[in-house]
């Protein structure tokens, strides 16, 4: 437990001080949100209805940037070979790596969120429950798009491989997320949606592991 | 790769693996190391009791240092050691000692991407010291090395034997230690 907590601070570190990740995804995240409003045009009631998808959609596309380097760093300078030889289970680190990437990444994303969708005229009454989601769904995406970063180990092109396994294991969190918060400006009840986002990001912290656990071990033989 | 090679190696041995390049020898160790699993034959560790659970063995009693040394550059020299060593069960104070004998103190506040490959190599051979276990796997762990720390890591080597520690290198120069030379067939 004590190992984990180290190899928590130590992907936490890498992650501040090692090519800007979590700058990165914030960087992204507001060109997108900048960009929108000139590309759908200025009209407020347009960029209202569609403030809280965009943000929505955006953090999903924000949290996949990073990911690609989530296991690849490890696998090319050996630590991963370091890591695999000790008591402690793969699976366990494969875990805690995910949750140091989701606050590397999705805890900054999802304070960016609701204040991108307000920014672009979302009502502020929502911004809670976009927070919410975004944390439970940037966990979720990050589990997720962790399964796709050890699958793509060792392989050319990993970052499109992840896209393409990745991207139709994030269409129900983002359709659970996304249907909350049109569920909430609507007046309908919308909490069904948050709990299933949330129940698809526990399911993903429970059984990505185990794959992430054995993709690895498939690279590093 | 290659098939018919059997080594045993008890307390106390060292074994130097000699074999062109491309041989196996990284891949052997890897296989010892449980990385690879052989097509055929097998690994098997014992200890005084008896024989060993594979992984049970691996996880707790096995070193390897390869050609990654699985240092990050962007982190201090001193950050990684305490890593690598508390990871593979050592302290923070038999860390800082190992630091000593090999003589990287003076680097340990650098950064990783700062150290030369010799002075890399150092650090990664520093966790052997640091974190007792019995078998070491080394691939070309001396290739990097300047005359004086061979020597000092050859102390540190035939130190590790006495104290009934096992010790397979991967090597193409031999060994400071009287070592057993185990070629791969070709």
């Amino acid at each position: 437990m004590k190992l984990l907590w180290r190899l928590y601070r130590r992907e936490l570190a890498l992650a501040w001080n090692g090519g800007g990740g979590p700058l990165l995804s914030v960087g992204f995240y507001a060109a997108v949100a900048t960009l929108v409003p000139l590309a759908l045009g200025p009209s407020p009631e347009r960029l209202a209805a569609t403030a809280p998808g965009l943000a929505w959609v955006a953090l999903a596309l924000a949290s996949l940037l990073s990911l690609e380097r989530l296991f690849e760093r490890d696998f090319e300078d050996g630590a991963l070979d370091l890591i695999a030889l000790s008591p402690t289970p793969l699976e366990a680190v494969a875990a805690v790596k995910c949750l140091a990437q989701w606050t590397a990444v999705g805890a900054p994303l999802s304070l960016a969120a609701p204040l991108a969708a307000v920014a672009l005229g979302a009502s502020p009454s929502l911004a809670p429950l976009i927070l919410a989601c975004a944390a439970a769904g940037g966990l979720a995406f990050a589990f997720v798009g962790g399964t796709g970063a050890a699958l793509a180990l060792g392989s050319r092109r990993g970052g499109l491989l992840i896209a393409v396994v990745v991207l139709p294991l994030l269409t129900p969190p983002v359709i659970f997320g996304g249907g909350a918060i049109d569920a909430f400006a609507a007046h309908l009840p919308w909490r069904s949606g948050l709990l299933l986002l949330i129940a698809y990001a526990l399911a993903a912290g429970g059984l990505a592991p185990l794959a992430m656990a054995a993709a690895c071990r498939n690279a590093q033989s | 790769m290659f098939r018919g090679f059997g080594l045993e190696l008890a307390a106390g041995e060292a074994a130097a693996l000699t074999g062109a390049n491309g041989a196996g020898k990284t891949s052997l160790l890897r296989t010892v190391a449980g990385f690879i699993a052989p097509a055929r034959g097998r690994v098997a560790f014992a200890g005084p009791a008896g024989p060993l659970d594979e992984d049970e063995a691996r996880g707790r009693d096995v070193h390897l240092v390869g050609h990654q040394e699985g240092l990050k550059s962007a982190r201090s020299a001193r950050s990684e050691l305490l890593f690598q060593a508390a990871w593979t069960g050592g302290s923070q104070a038999s860390a800082l000692a190992a630091a000593g004998e090999l003589g990287l103190t003076p680097l340990l506040d650098l950064e990783v991407r700062r150290l030369s490959a010799g002075q890399r190599r150092r650090l990664a051979l520093a966790r052997l010291l640091a974190s007792p276990r019995s078998l070491w796997l080394l691939d070309e762990p001396l290739a990097p090395l300047d005359a004086r720390h061979r020597e000092l890591f050859g102390e540190a080597m035939q130190r590790h034997l006495l104290g009934g520690g096992l010790i397979l290198a991967a090597v193409h120069d031999p060994l400071p230690i009287p070592a057993r030379t185990a070629p791969l067939p070709a």
